[in-house]
Protein backbone atom coordinates (compact mmCIF):
# COMPACT_ATOMS: atom_id res chain seq x y z
CA UNK A 1 0.00 0.00 0.00
CA UNK A 2 1.35 3.08 -0.90
CA UNK A 3 1.62 6.59 1.11
CA UNK A 4 -1.53 8.47 -0.45
CA UNK A 5 -3.64 5.51 -0.64
CA UNK A 6 -3.06 5.13 3.23
CA UNK A 7 -3.87 8.67 3.56
CA UNK A 8 -7.44 8.77 1.68
CA UNK A 9 -8.17 5.35 4.16
CA UNK A 10 -7.24 7.04 6.93
CA UNK A 11 -8.99 10.02 5.62
CA UNK A 12 -12.20 8.19 4.86
CA UNK A 13 -12.20 6.56 8.10
CA UNK A 14 -12.15 9.89 10.13
CA UNK A 15 -15.23 11.20 8.04
CA UNK A 16 -16.85 8.14 8.57
CA UNK A 17 -16.22 7.87 12.36
CA UNK A 18 -17.12 11.80 13.04
CA UNK A 19 -20.15 11.13 10.78
CA UNK A 20 -21.01 8.63 13.15
CA UNK A 21 -20.43 10.38 16.32
CA UNK A 22 -22.54 13.24 15.19
CA UNK A 23 -25.19 10.92 14.17
CA UNK A 24 -25.34 9.30 17.18
CA UNK A 25 -25.49 12.34 19.05
CA UNK A 26 -28.33 14.15 17.36
CA UNK A 27 -30.37 10.58 17.35
CA UNK A 28 -29.70 10.48 21.02
CA UNK A 29 -31.25 14.14 21.31
CA UNK A 30 -34.20 14.01 19.20
CA UNK A 31 -34.91 9.92 20.40
CA UNK A 32 -34.95 10.55 24.04
CA UNK A 33 -37.95 13.77 22.81
CA UNK A 34 -39.73 10.95 21.00
CA UNK A 35 -38.73 8.88 24.43
CA UNK A 36 -40.26 10.90 26.37
CA UNK A 37 -43.44 10.68 24.82
CA UNK A 38 -44.08 6.72 25.04
CA UNK A 39 -46.24 6.13 27.55
CA UNK A 40 -44.05 2.66 28.52
CA UNK A 41 -40.56 4.35 28.52
CA UNK A 42 -42.03 6.86 30.67
CA UNK A 43 -43.34 4.02 33.10
CA UNK A 44 -39.69 2.49 32.91
CA UNK A 45 -37.83 5.79 33.36
CA UNK A 46 -40.06 6.51 35.99
CA UNK A 47 -39.87 2.93 38.03
CA UNK A 48 -36.75 4.04 39.16
CA UNK A 49 -38.15 5.61 41.57
CA UNK A 50 -39.00 1.75 43.66
CA UNK A 51 -34.62 1.60 43.38
CA UNK A 52 -34.59 5.25 44.83
CA UNK A 53 -37.19 4.57 47.90
CA UNK A 54 -35.65 1.22 48.83
CA UNK A 55 -32.52 2.15 49.16
CA UNK A 56 -33.51 5.68 50.78
CA UNK A 57 -35.53 3.26 53.53
CA UNK A 58 -32.60 1.43 54.09
CA UNK A 59 -30.14 4.12 54.68
CA UNK A 60 -32.53 6.55 56.80
CA UNK A 61 -34.54 4.73 59.94
CA UNK A 62 -37.59 5.39 60.44
CA UNK A 63 -36.49 7.51 63.31
CA UNK A 64 -33.81 9.46 61.53
CA UNK A 65 -35.02 13.90 62.04
CA UNK A 66 -34.86 15.78 59.82
CA UNK A 67 -32.71 18.96 60.20
CA UNK A 68 -33.75 21.46 62.90
CA UNK A 69 -32.71 25.32 62.48
CA UNK A 70 -32.53 28.00 64.78
CA UNK A 71 -34.83 30.49 64.83
CA UNK A 72 -32.72 33.56 63.68
CA UNK A 73 -32.64 31.16 60.30
CA UNK A 74 -36.58 31.66 60.11
CA UNK A 75 -37.42 33.32 56.91
CA UNK A 76 -39.21 36.76 56.40
CA UNK A 77 -42.01 35.56 54.20
CA UNK A 78 -42.62 31.59 53.67
CA UNK A 79 -42.74 31.40 50.21
CA UNK A 80 -46.74 30.11 49.63
CA UNK A 81 -47.25 27.93 46.09
CA UNK A 82 -49.53 26.18 44.82
CA UNK A 83 -53.32 27.17 45.74
CA UNK A 84 -52.92 30.12 47.47
CA UNK A 85 -56.31 31.52 47.92
CA UNK A 86 -58.75 28.96 47.51
CA UNK A 87 -62.27 29.94 46.14
CA UNK A 88 -64.51 26.87 47.16
CA UNK A 89 -67.48 28.31 48.50
CA UNK A 90 -67.29 26.18 51.73
CA UNK A 91 -63.85 26.56 52.04
CA UNK A 92 -64.34 30.19 51.65
CA UNK A 93 -67.78 30.37 54.37
CA UNK A 94 -65.15 28.60 56.72
CA UNK A 95 -62.19 30.64 56.59
CA UNK A 96 -64.94 33.90 57.24
CA UNK A 97 -65.71 31.95 60.46
CA UNK A 98 -62.02 31.99 61.21
CA UNK A 99 -62.57 27.95 61.18
CA UNK A 100 -65.16 27.40 63.50
CA UNK A 101 -66.92 25.33 61.91
CA UNK A 102 -63.70 23.48 60.56
CA UNK A 103 -64.29 19.57 61.80
CA UNK A 104 -61.16 17.24 60.24
CA UNK A 105 -62.35 13.66 59.56
CA UNK A 106 -60.83 10.64 60.57
CA UNK A 107 -61.68 7.33 58.86
CA UNK A 108 -61.22 4.71 56.39
CA UNK A 109 -59.59 1.89 58.18
CA UNK A 110 -59.86 2.76 61.57
CA UNK A 111 -61.47 1.05 64.69
CA UNK A 112 -62.82 4.56 65.89
CA UNK A 113 -63.56 7.52 62.96
CA UNK A 114 -63.32 10.48 64.81
CA UNK A 115 -64.54 14.58 63.72
CA UNK A 116 -62.23 16.98 65.83
CA UNK A 117 -62.74 20.65 65.80
CA UNK A 118 -59.43 22.83 65.69
CA UNK A 119 -59.66 23.19 69.21
CA UNK A 120 -59.76 19.69 69.82
CA UNK A 121 -56.71 19.01 67.49
CA UNK A 122 -54.89 21.79 69.34
CA UNK A 123 -55.20 20.13 72.55
CA UNK A 124 -53.86 16.81 71.75
CA UNK A 125 -50.47 16.01 71.85
CA UNK A 126 -48.01 18.88 69.80
CA UNK A 127 -44.65 19.55 68.48
CA UNK A 128 -43.19 22.44 67.52
CA UNK A 129 -40.10 22.40 64.82
CA UNK A 130 -38.06 24.99 62.92
CA UNK A 131 -37.44 22.80 60.00
CA UNK A 132 -36.64 23.68 55.83
CA UNK A 133 -39.01 22.98 52.94
CA UNK A 134 -37.60 22.11 49.80
CA UNK A 135 -39.84 22.08 46.72
CA UNK A 136 -39.45 20.07 44.05
CA UNK A 137 -38.50 23.21 41.62
CA UNK A 138 -35.43 23.45 43.47
CA UNK A 139 -35.82 26.60 46.07
CA UNK A 140 -35.68 25.72 49.64
CA UNK A 141 -37.80 28.03 52.80
CA UNK A 142 -36.76 27.39 56.87
CA UNK A 143 -40.32 27.86 59.32
CA UNK A 144 -41.64 27.12 62.34
CA UNK A 145 -44.61 24.65 62.32
CA UNK A 146 -46.57 23.71 65.43
CA UNK A 147 -48.85 21.09 65.48
CA UNK A 148 -50.79 17.69 66.45
CA UNK A 149 -48.30 14.96 66.31
CA UNK A 150 -49.48 12.81 63.41
CA UNK A 151 -49.13 9.59 65.19
CA UNK A 152 -50.32 10.08 67.93
CA UNK A 153 -53.66 11.31 66.33
CA UNK A 154 -53.77 8.07 64.28
CA UNK A 155 -53.53 5.91 67.67
CA UNK A 156 -56.53 7.54 69.24
CA UNK A 157 -58.23 6.21 66.27
CA UNK A 158 -56.71 2.82 66.25
CA UNK A 159 -55.67 1.61 62.55
CA UNK A 160 -56.86 -1.78 61.69
CA UNK A 161 -53.74 -3.91 60.79
CA UNK A 162 -54.74 -3.90 56.88
CA UNK A 163 -53.82 -0.30 57.04
CA UNK A 164 -51.46 0.65 54.55
CA UNK A 165 -51.26 4.42 53.54
CA UNK A 166 -52.60 7.25 54.95
CA UNK A 167 -54.78 9.83 52.81
CA UNK A 168 -54.99 13.38 52.91
CA UNK A 169 -58.16 14.94 51.82
CA UNK A 170 -57.90 18.48 51.26
CA UNK A 171 -60.26 21.23 50.57
CA UNK A 172 -58.83 22.94 47.08
CA UNK A 173 -59.07 22.39 43.52
CA UNK A 174 -55.48 23.31 42.89
CA UNK A 175 -55.28 25.48 39.67
CA UNK A 176 -59.45 25.47 39.09
CA UNK A 177 -58.86 21.90 37.76
CA UNK A 178 -61.26 19.29 38.71
CA UNK A 179 -59.78 17.21 40.76
CA UNK A 180 -59.56 17.80 44.60
CA UNK A 181 -55.63 18.16 45.73
CA UNK A 182 -54.65 14.79 48.46
CA UNK A 183 -51.75 13.01 48.90
CA UNK A 184 -50.62 9.88 51.21
CA UNK A 185 -48.18 8.86 52.95
CA UNK A 186 -47.13 5.21 54.24
CA UNK A 187 -47.39 3.83 57.74
CA UNK A 188 -43.79 4.88 58.55
CA UNK A 189 -43.73 8.30 56.99
CA UNK A 190 -47.30 9.16 59.28
CA UNK A 191 -45.90 7.95 62.52
CA UNK A 192 -42.28 9.66 61.81
CA UNK A 193 -42.17 11.69 65.11
CA UNK A 194 -41.53 15.11 62.85
CA UNK A 195 -45.11 14.16 61.01
CA UNK A 196 -47.29 16.98 61.77
CA UNK A 197 -50.61 18.11 61.22
CA UNK A 198 -49.54 21.90 61.15
CA UNK A 199 -51.72 24.84 62.67
CA UNK A 200 -48.88 27.41 63.56
CA UNK A 201 -46.56 29.07 60.97
CA UNK A 202 -44.26 31.04 62.92
CA UNK A 203 -46.07 31.14 66.19
CA UNK A 204 -49.34 32.64 64.72
CA UNK A 205 -52.15 31.12 63.64
CA UNK A 206 -51.59 29.34 59.67
CA UNK A 207 -52.08 31.76 57.33
CA UNK A 208 -55.04 30.98 54.43
CA UNK A 209 -51.53 31.19 51.47
CA UNK A 210 -50.15 28.42 53.45
CA UNK A 211 -52.81 26.07 53.93
CA UNK A 212 -55.08 27.15 57.02
CA UNK A 213 -56.63 25.93 59.34
CA UNK A 214 -54.40 22.98 58.57
CA UNK A 215 -51.78 21.25 56.69
CA UNK A 216 -49.67 18.26 56.61
CA UNK A 217 -45.53 18.46 57.51
CA UNK A 218 -43.70 15.42 56.52
CA UNK A 219 -40.38 16.77 56.67
CA UNK A 220 -37.83 14.30 55.11
CA UNK A 221 -40.54 14.78 51.92
CA UNK A 222 -40.49 17.43 49.02
CA UNK A 223 -43.16 20.18 48.77
CA UNK A 224 -45.63 18.84 46.94
CA UNK A 225 -46.17 16.29 49.89
CA UNK A 226 -47.52 18.88 52.72
CA UNK A 227 -50.88 18.88 51.88
CA UNK A 228 -52.48 22.03 52.62
CA UNK A 229 -56.52 23.32 53.66
CA UNK A 230 -56.73 19.36 54.77
CA UNK A 231 -60.08 18.38 55.39
CA UNK A 232 -60.12 14.43 55.93
CA UNK A 233 -57.61 11.87 56.78
CA UNK A 234 -58.19 8.13 55.27
CA UNK A 235 -56.31 5.07 55.96
CA UNK A 236 -56.65 2.84 53.55
CA UNK A 237 -55.17 -0.59 51.69
CA UNK A 238 -54.57 0.83 48.16
CA UNK A 239 -55.15 4.04 47.05
CA UNK A 240 -56.07 2.48 43.15
CA UNK A 241 -59.27 3.86 43.15
CA UNK A 242 -58.50 7.37 44.54
CA UNK A 243 -58.74 10.35 41.89
CA UNK A 244 -56.12 9.21 39.52
CA UNK A 245 -54.41 5.78 41.32
CA UNK A 246 -51.23 7.21 41.71
CA UNK A 247 -52.02 8.10 45.61
CA UNK A 248 -51.46 11.92 45.12
CA UNK A 249 -52.26 15.21 42.88
CA UNK A 250 -49.09 15.68 41.45
CA UNK A 251 -48.46 11.75 41.50
CA UNK A 252 -51.47 11.60 39.01
CA UNK A 253 -49.83 13.94 36.57
CA UNK A 254 -46.50 12.18 36.09
CA UNK A 255 -44.58 12.87 40.06
CA UNK A 256 -43.09 10.42 41.85
CA UNK A 257 -45.11 9.14 45.01
CA UNK A 258 -41.74 8.47 46.58
CA UNK A 259 -40.66 12.49 47.30
CA UNK A 260 -37.60 11.60 49.59
CA UNK A 261 -35.30 12.99 46.56
CA UNK B 1 -11.93 -2.89 6.11
CA UNK B 2 -9.30 -2.64 8.58
CA UNK B 3 -5.38 -3.03 7.46
CA UNK B 4 -3.07 -3.37 10.49
CA UNK B 5 -0.21 -1.87 8.92
CA UNK B 6 3.43 -3.38 10.22
CA UNK B 7 4.48 -1.30 13.63
CA UNK B 8 7.91 -0.58 12.83
CA UNK B 9 8.01 0.46 9.58
CA UNK B 10 4.97 3.06 9.12
CA UNK B 11 6.75 5.38 6.78
CA UNK B 12 3.02 7.39 6.89
CA UNK B 13 3.32 8.22 10.65
CA UNK B 14 7.12 8.87 10.52
CA UNK B 15 6.20 12.45 9.16
CA UNK B 16 4.72 13.56 12.39
CA UNK B 17 8.15 13.25 14.15
CA UNK B 18 10.03 15.09 11.71
CA UNK B 19 13.21 16.80 12.55
CA UNK B 20 13.93 14.11 15.88
CA UNK B 21 16.49 11.31 14.50
CA UNK B 22 15.56 7.63 14.53
CA UNK B 23 12.18 7.64 15.66
CA UNK B 24 9.34 4.91 14.60
CA UNK B 25 5.70 4.41 15.57
CA UNK B 26 4.44 1.19 16.99
CA UNK B 27 0.90 0.29 18.17
CA UNK B 28 0.22 -0.49 22.12
CA UNK B 29 -2.96 -1.34 23.63
CA UNK B 30 -4.06 1.94 25.46
CA UNK B 31 -7.13 1.30 27.04
CA UNK B 32 -8.88 -1.53 29.07
CA UNK B 33 -12.21 -3.00 28.10
CA UNK B 34 -13.34 -1.75 31.66
CA UNK B 35 -12.31 1.74 30.75
CA UNK B 36 -13.46 2.21 27.36
CA UNK B 37 -16.92 0.59 28.57
CA UNK B 38 -16.73 3.08 31.41
CA UNK B 39 -16.09 6.07 29.05
CA UNK B 40 -18.80 5.53 26.71
CA UNK B 41 -21.44 4.81 30.01
CA UNK B 42 -20.40 7.90 31.28
CA UNK B 43 -20.21 10.09 28.00
CA UNK B 44 -24.35 9.11 27.35
CA UNK B 45 -25.30 9.20 31.09
CA UNK B 46 -23.35 12.88 31.55
CA UNK B 47 -25.58 13.84 28.67
CA UNK B 48 -28.59 13.04 29.54
CA UNK B 49 -27.83 13.96 33.25
CA UNK B 50 -26.89 17.33 32.35
CA UNK B 51 -29.92 17.79 29.56
CA UNK B 52 -32.00 16.83 31.98
CA UNK B 53 -30.55 18.99 35.10
CA UNK B 54 -31.41 22.11 33.10
CA UNK B 55 -34.86 20.94 32.55
CA UNK B 56 -35.30 20.55 35.95
CA UNK B 57 -33.11 23.88 36.96
CA UNK B 58 -35.61 25.44 34.87
CA UNK B 59 -38.46 24.65 36.31
CA UNK B 60 -36.57 27.52 39.26
CA UNK B 61 -33.91 29.21 37.22
CA UNK B 62 -32.13 30.61 39.74
CA UNK B 63 -29.25 29.85 42.22
CA UNK B 64 -28.71 30.54 46.01
CA UNK B 65 -26.13 30.19 48.91
CA UNK B 66 -26.66 28.61 52.25
CA UNK B 67 -29.29 26.61 53.30
CA UNK B 68 -32.54 28.71 52.05
CA UNK B 69 -33.56 30.63 48.82
CA UNK B 70 -33.04 35.00 49.67
CA UNK B 71 -35.62 35.29 46.95
CA UNK B 72 -34.48 38.81 46.18
CA UNK B 73 -31.29 38.61 46.47
CA UNK B 74 -30.28 35.44 44.21
CA UNK B 75 -27.14 34.96 42.65
CA UNK B 76 -27.46 33.81 39.70
CA UNK B 77 -30.90 34.37 37.92
CA UNK B 78 -32.34 33.62 34.36
CA UNK B 79 -35.54 35.04 33.52
CA UNK B 80 -37.26 37.44 31.27
CA UNK B 81 -38.23 41.04 32.20
CA UNK B 82 -39.61 44.34 30.32
CA UNK B 83 -36.95 46.59 28.35
CA UNK B 84 -36.93 50.44 28.45
CA UNK B 85 -38.90 49.91 25.25
CA UNK B 86 -41.56 47.73 26.25
CA UNK B 87 -40.40 44.74 24.82
CA UNK B 88 -39.46 41.20 26.41
CA UNK B 89 -35.29 40.79 26.88
CA UNK B 90 -34.27 37.38 28.42
CA UNK B 91 -31.22 38.18 30.91
CA UNK B 92 -29.14 36.28 32.91
CA UNK B 93 -28.30 38.17 36.32
CA UNK B 94 -25.10 37.19 38.28
CA UNK B 95 -24.06 38.70 41.23
CA UNK B 96 -25.48 41.75 40.65
CA UNK B 97 -24.57 42.30 36.86
CA UNK B 98 -27.14 41.58 33.99
CA UNK B 99 -26.24 40.80 30.19
CA UNK B 100 -29.10 40.28 27.64
CA UNK B 101 -29.23 37.04 26.64
CA UNK B 102 -32.66 37.07 24.44
CA UNK B 103 -32.78 33.91 22.34
CA UNK B 104 -30.77 31.54 24.30
CA UNK B 105 -31.46 31.90 27.89
CA UNK B 106 -34.53 33.31 29.45
CA UNK B 107 -36.41 33.78 26.37
CA UNK B 108 -36.63 31.76 24.08
CA UNK B 109 -37.92 30.25 20.92
CA UNK B 110 -40.68 27.52 21.48
CA UNK B 111 -43.57 26.17 19.71
CA UNK B 112 -42.95 29.12 17.31
CA UNK B 113 -43.18 31.75 19.39
CA UNK B 114 -40.86 33.33 22.67
CA UNK B 115 -42.04 32.00 25.63
CA UNK B 116 -39.82 33.13 29.66
CA UNK B 117 -37.11 29.92 29.60
CA UNK B 118 -34.18 29.50 31.70
CA UNK B 119 -32.24 27.01 29.29
CA UNK B 120 -33.52 26.65 25.83
CA UNK B 121 -35.74 23.90 24.47
CA UNK B 122 -32.48 22.31 22.75
CA UNK B 123 -30.73 22.13 25.44
CA UNK B 124 -33.48 20.47 28.06
CA UNK B 125 -34.61 16.69 28.48
CA UNK B 126 -37.19 16.99 27.58
CA UNK B 127 -37.15 19.64 25.33
CA UNK B 128 -40.59 21.24 26.12
CA UNK B 129 -40.78 22.21 30.37
CA UNK B 130 -41.73 18.69 32.08
CA UNK B 131 -40.44 18.61 35.23
CA UNK B 132 -41.59 15.35 36.16
CA UNK B 133 -40.01 13.59 33.39
CA UNK B 134 -36.61 15.80 33.72
CA UNK B 135 -36.68 14.35 37.38
CA UNK B 136 -36.95 10.55 35.75
CA UNK B 137 -34.63 10.60 33.30
CA UNK B 138 -32.14 12.52 36.06
CA UNK B 139 -32.20 10.05 38.48
CA UNK B 140 -32.22 6.72 35.93
CA UNK B 141 -28.32 8.28 34.49
CA UNK B 142 -27.94 8.98 38.26
CA UNK B 143 -28.83 5.37 39.32
CA UNK B 144 -25.80 4.62 36.55
CA UNK B 145 -23.28 7.14 36.81
CA UNK B 146 -23.35 7.10 40.58
CA UNK B 147 -22.33 3.68 41.39
CA UNK B 148 -19.96 3.25 38.36
CA UNK B 149 -17.56 6.09 39.61
CA UNK B 150 -18.03 4.27 43.21
CA UNK B 151 -17.20 1.32 41.61
CA UNK B 152 -14.20 3.21 39.29
CA UNK B 153 -12.60 5.00 41.97
CA UNK B 154 -12.35 2.18 44.11
CA UNK B 155 -10.96 -0.17 41.52
CA UNK B 156 -8.10 3.09 40.63
CA UNK B 157 -7.25 3.34 44.05
CA UNK B 158 -6.98 -0.40 44.84
CA UNK B 159 -5.35 -1.80 41.59
CA UNK B 160 -1.26 -0.13 41.54
CA UNK B 161 -1.30 -0.66 37.92
CA UNK B 162 -3.89 2.14 37.63
CA UNK B 163 -2.70 4.16 40.91
CA UNK B 164 0.82 4.78 38.28
CA UNK B 165 -1.55 5.56 35.21
CA UNK B 166 -3.31 8.30 37.02
CA UNK B 167 -0.47 9.50 39.25
CA UNK B 168 2.18 11.56 38.06
CA UNK B 169 5.84 10.36 38.88
CA UNK B 170 8.64 12.46 40.10
CA UNK B 171 9.70 13.20 36.40
CA UNK B 172 6.42 14.29 35.33
CA UNK B 173 5.79 16.72 38.39
CA UNK B 174 9.20 18.62 37.21
CA UNK B 175 8.11 18.35 33.30
CA UNK B 176 5.20 20.23 33.66
CA UNK B 177 6.34 23.77 32.84
CA UNK B 178 7.78 21.80 29.69
CA UNK B 179 4.68 19.69 29.23
CA UNK B 180 2.37 23.05 29.50
CA UNK B 181 4.60 24.88 26.94
CA UNK B 182 4.36 22.36 24.95
CA UNK B 183 0.57 21.58 24.78
CA UNK B 184 0.72 25.57 23.91
CA UNK B 185 2.49 25.07 20.76
CA UNK B 186 0.04 21.97 20.05
CA UNK B 187 3.09 20.06 20.46
CA UNK B 188 1.73 16.58 21.38
CA UNK B 189 4.25 13.73 22.41
CA UNK B 190 2.45 10.15 21.19
CA UNK B 191 3.61 8.07 24.24
CA UNK B 192 1.93 5.44 26.23
CA UNK B 193 1.99 6.92 28.99
CA UNK B 194 -0.45 9.64 30.16
CA UNK B 195 1.66 13.30 30.93
CA UNK B 196 1.29 15.16 34.13
CA UNK B 197 -0.63 18.22 33.47
CA UNK B 198 -3.20 15.14 32.00
CA UNK B 199 -3.03 12.92 35.25
CA UNK B 200 -3.46 15.82 37.20
CA UNK B 201 -6.38 17.01 34.79
CA UNK B 202 -7.60 13.66 34.89
CA UNK B 203 -7.40 13.20 39.55
CA UNK B 204 -9.12 16.71 39.55
CA UNK B 205 -11.99 14.91 37.30
CA UNK B 206 -11.84 11.74 38.77
CA UNK B 207 -11.58 12.37 42.27
CA UNK B 208 -12.95 16.16 42.19
CA UNK B 209 -15.71 17.04 39.98
CA UNK B 210 -17.48 13.58 39.63
CA UNK B 211 -17.86 12.66 43.26
CA UNK B 212 -19.00 16.54 44.06
CA UNK B 213 -21.40 16.20 41.68
CA UNK B 214 -22.88 13.00 42.80
CA UNK B 215 -22.56 14.27 46.85
CA UNK B 216 -24.08 17.51 46.09
CA UNK B 217 -27.07 15.96 43.93
CA UNK B 218 -27.41 13.98 47.34
CA UNK B 219 -27.13 16.97 49.17
CA UNK B 220 -30.56 17.82 48.00
CA UNK B 221 -32.79 15.15 48.52
CA UNK B 222 -34.74 16.12 51.91
CA UNK B 223 -34.21 11.76 52.49
CA UNK B 224 -30.59 11.69 52.95
CA UNK B 225 -30.60 15.37 54.79
CA UNK B 226 -32.33 13.21 57.70
CA UNK B 227 -29.84 10.20 56.83
CA UNK B 228 -26.69 11.89 56.75
CA UNK B 229 -26.85 15.83 57.30
CA UNK B 230 -22.85 15.84 56.82
CA UNK B 231 -23.30 16.04 53.51
CA UNK B 232 -25.60 19.10 53.18
CA UNK B 233 -23.66 20.51 55.52
CA UNK B 234 -20.30 20.22 53.82
CA UNK B 235 -21.99 22.07 51.03
CA UNK B 236 -23.02 24.48 53.07
CA UNK B 237 -26.50 24.20 53.24
CA UNK B 238 -29.05 22.61 50.24
CA UNK B 239 -29.41 25.71 48.56
CA UNK B 240 -25.48 26.12 48.50
CA UNK B 241 -25.45 22.62 47.27
CA UNK B 242 -27.65 22.81 44.68
CA UNK B 243 -25.13 25.97 43.42
CA UNK B 244 -22.19 23.63 43.44
CA UNK B 245 -24.11 21.51 41.21
CA UNK B 246 -24.75 23.38 38.65
CA UNK B 247 -20.91 24.89 39.00
CA UNK B 248 -19.42 21.57 38.87
CA UNK B 249 -21.79 20.87 35.81
CA UNK B 250 -20.43 23.69 33.52
CA UNK B 251 -17.24 22.84 35.17
CA UNK B 252 -17.64 19.52 33.48
CA UNK B 253 -18.76 20.97 30.36
CA UNK B 254 -15.89 23.09 30.31
CA UNK B 255 -14.07 19.74 30.69
CA UNK B 256 -15.94 18.26 28.07
CA UNK B 257 -14.79 21.39 25.25
CA UNK B 258 -11.17 21.06 26.37
CA UNK B 259 -11.06 17.35 25.99
CA UNK B 260 -12.50 17.25 22.55
CA UNK B 261 -10.40 19.90 21.15
CA UNK B 262 -7.25 18.37 22.29
CA UNK B 263 -8.57 15.22 21.03
CA UNK B 264 -9.48 16.15 17.68
CA UNK B 265 -5.65 18.49 17.28
CA UNK B 266 -3.64 15.84 18.90
CA UNK B 267 -4.84 13.13 16.51
CA UNK B 268 -8.80 12.26 16.17
CA UNK B 269 -8.35 8.98 14.66
CA UNK B 270 -5.72 8.00 16.85
CA UNK B 271 -7.23 8.97 20.17
CA UNK B 272 -10.59 7.60 18.89
CA UNK B 273 -9.61 3.93 18.02
CA UNK B 274 -8.00 3.92 21.43
CA UNK B 275 -10.92 4.87 22.94
CA UNK B 276 -12.95 2.19 20.97
CA UNK B 277 -10.40 -0.37 20.25
CA UNK B 278 -7.93 0.17 22.98
CA UNK B 279 -5.33 0.41 20.09
CA UNK B 280 -2.97 3.65 20.40
CA UNK B 281 -0.21 4.59 17.84
CA UNK B 282 2.58 5.50 19.70
CA UNK B 283 6.26 7.08 18.89
CA UNK B 284 9.59 5.28 19.98
CA UNK B 285 12.77 7.07 20.09
CA UNK B 286 15.59 4.51 19.30
CA UNK B 287 18.13 6.48 21.24
CA UNK B 288 15.43 7.42 23.82
CA UNK B 289 14.07 3.79 25.07
CA UNK B 290 13.78 5.42 28.82
CA UNK B 291 10.59 6.63 27.74
CA UNK B 292 8.89 3.05 27.44
CA UNK B 293 9.65 2.91 31.14
CA UNK B 294 7.10 4.99 31.91
CA UNK B 295 4.41 2.98 30.05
Amino acid sequence: MDKSAGQQLDHNRRRVLSGLGALGAGALLSGCDRLSNNDTVQQAVGSVENLTRKAQRLIASRQSLAQEFDASQIAPVFRPNGETNPQEPAYRQMAKNQFVDWRLRVDGLVSQPMELSLDQLRNLPSRTQITRHDCVEGWSCIGQWTGAVLGDLLDLAGPQDDARFVVFHCADHTYGGSDLYYESLDMIEAYHPQTLLAYDLNGEALPVANGAPIRLRAERQLGYKQAKYVMRVELVDSFKTLHGGKGGYWEDRGYNWWAGI
Amino acid sequence: MHTQLPADTNAQNRHLSAGRAQTSTTTIKRHSLTTRLWHWVNFITLIILLMSGLQIFNAHPALYWGEQSSFSQPFLAIHARKGADGSARGVVQLAGHEIVTTGVLGLSNSNGRLRERGFSEWATLPGPQWLSMGRNWHFLAAWIFGPSIVAYLLYTLISRRRRRLIFPTQAQWREIPTTLIDHARLRFHHVADYNGIQKLTYILVLFGLLPAMVLSGLAMSPTMNAAWPWITELFGGRQSARTIHFICAFSLVGFFIVHIALVLVSGVFNNLRSMITGRYRIQVSSHDETEKGHG
